[in-house]
């Protein structure tokens, strides 16, 4: 289900957020909104998820309009992971329950993705107690529980120790092995090295580079990402 | 009349022989109370729930009016219901006057008002927390709404405890609709004004001692409910 933006433009308070954006995402594997803050990389995630409706331009899934029943085919993990008042188990299957699983294929299910999110032991604990990083893997298994084709996750490691950043990446890693995509927002340069298979850009509501990692990293072709990976402040 | 320490003495005599005039206007107290207050829940978690996820012309004066109504004087609902159940009434033929129907409904609809307007507080104030995370699951309006009102199960029992406490303690409107006839219709409340004022203290005292304990043990079990979802953060 390729998902693209045609035309995007998006304003708040008379500031331009997304400035006719273009983008499409097909079969990238993974797939880095990368920039400083404020560039816009969450609200273009946000839009192209069809949370935000945009001011001017259109968002297709798979070349239609979005759609609630289209949705199972795109996972969205937020920065701060929302987590239901239950169990963590639980909250991988109210997600299963609400797209129609039965009792016994949801618990199977459930407990499938949280094996793979490696959470098996703490199940029936209270979502809400886990730590941060346990509760990021949650929000990512109750999204993979779903079999979506792609998922966005918006800056999923933001706040996030060493360790915990990297029991993510390397679930981002498992997710990608298994078929598939992966949208990640971040403004860390080095998680985009780490895990970026193409990289677009953004600074002041536009993407102003598109190109494979190997090739963004080795020679940006901007000056504003040439300056963001030289460690220089990026207005 | 009889001095305060052997109105007391008498009270706890009657409280520790289970006097049985006692236990059947306690019995019939927690009837009504219990029916009121689950009618109240029928209409007022959906009305409140409704309220809280719905967006509508007219709503934000639908939310004042709700409010105010928990302010509702209890001797003009008794009024009021008196009027419609009374022979001339709209509901005259029913016969309900004087009978404990007629006060569950009285105590009803004095307590939906709490109900809805704790609901709506309650569900909207989740709805603004879930919202986008319930979008990305594509989950059904009807859905979310059983979402919203599991993971407020806390708050909302609260609410009808509240509800009940209202109820149980309520005076104006029973005394109205029911007559306060023995045997019949007489609850604590009516019971404590009657004996009261023909000067027989005990048995309004012991009375009062059981209503005080209600009303300790509903706030005693709210504290707990409280603490036990605070404690596995499903508060």
């Amino acid at each position: 289900m390729p998902i693209e933006g045609r035309g995007l433009v998006l304003e708040r308070a008379g500031r331009r957020i997304l400035d006719a954006v273009d983008i499409r995402l097909a079969n990238d594997g993974i797939c880095v909104l990368l920039g400083p803050n404020g560039a816009g990389k969450s609200v273009l995630l946000r839009v192209l998820a069809a949370l935000v409706p945009p001011d001017a331009g259109t968002v297709t899934w798979g070349g239609q309009a979005p759609r609630r029943d289209l949705r199972r085919g795109l996972g969205f993990v937020f920065q701060k992971p929302v987590l239901l008042r239950r169990s963590a188990l639980a909250n991988v299957r109210h997600a299963l329950r609400a797209a129609g699983a039965g009792r016994g294929e949801s618990l199977a299910r459930a407990r499938a993705a949280m094996e793979f999110a490696g959470l098996s032991a703490l199940a029936r604990s209270p979502a809400r107690l886990l730590s941060g990083g346990e509760q990021q893997r949650l929000a990512i298994a109750r999204a993979l529980a779903l079999e979506p084709e792609a998922l966005f996750l918006d800056e999923p490691t933001a706040n996030l120790d060493p360790a915990a950043t990297a029991r993510i990446e390397a679930l981002i890693h498992d997710v990608t092995a298994a078929g598939r995509k992966v949208v990640l927002v971040t403004h860390d340069v080095g998680q985009a090295r780490r895990l970026a298979g193409r990289v677009l850009f953004l600074h002041q509501g536009r993407i102003v580079e598109d190109a494979p990692a190997h090739a963004f990293f080795q020679a940006p072709a901007s000056g504003a990402a040439r300056a963001y990976l030289a460690g220089q402040i990026v207005l | 009349m009889q001095d305060f320490g052997a109105a007391f003495g008498e009270a706890f005599r009657l409280l520790a022989s289970l006097d049985a005039d006692l236990l059947e206007i306690v019995a019939l107290s927690l009837q009504v109370s219990l029916a009121a207050v689950a009618l109240a829940a029928l209409v007022g978690l959906p009305l409140g729930a409704l309220l809280g996820v719905t967006r509508f012309p007219g709503r934000q004066a639908l939310i004042v009016f709700v409010n105010a109504l928990m302010g509702l004087p209890p001797v003009v609902v008794g009024l009021t219901v008196y009027l419609l159940l009374s022979r001339a009434g709209p509901l005259g033929p029913l016969g309900l006057l004087y009978t404990p129907e007629a006060m569950v409904i009285a105590q009803m609809i004095l307590v939906t008002p709490i109900i809805a307007a704790l609901t709506r507080q309650t569900v909207e104030d989740l709805k603004t927390e879930y919202d986008e995370q319930l979008t990305v699951l594509g989950i059904t309006p009807s859905a979310a709404v059983l979402t919203l009102l599991w993971d407020a199960r806390y708050t909302l029992i609260t609410a009808l405890l509240a509800g009940f406490g209202r109820a149980v303690a309520e005076v104006g409107a029973v005394i109205i609709v029911g007559g306060n006839i023995n045997h019949v219709t007489r609850v604590m409340t009516t019971a404590i004004a009657l004996e009261t004022s023909r000067g027989d203290l005990a048995l309004a005292l012991g009375l009062g001692i059981i209503l005080v304990c209600i009303a300790v043990a509903v706030n005693a079990l709210v504290s707990s409910l409280r603490v036990t979802a605070v404690r596995s953060a499903y508060a």
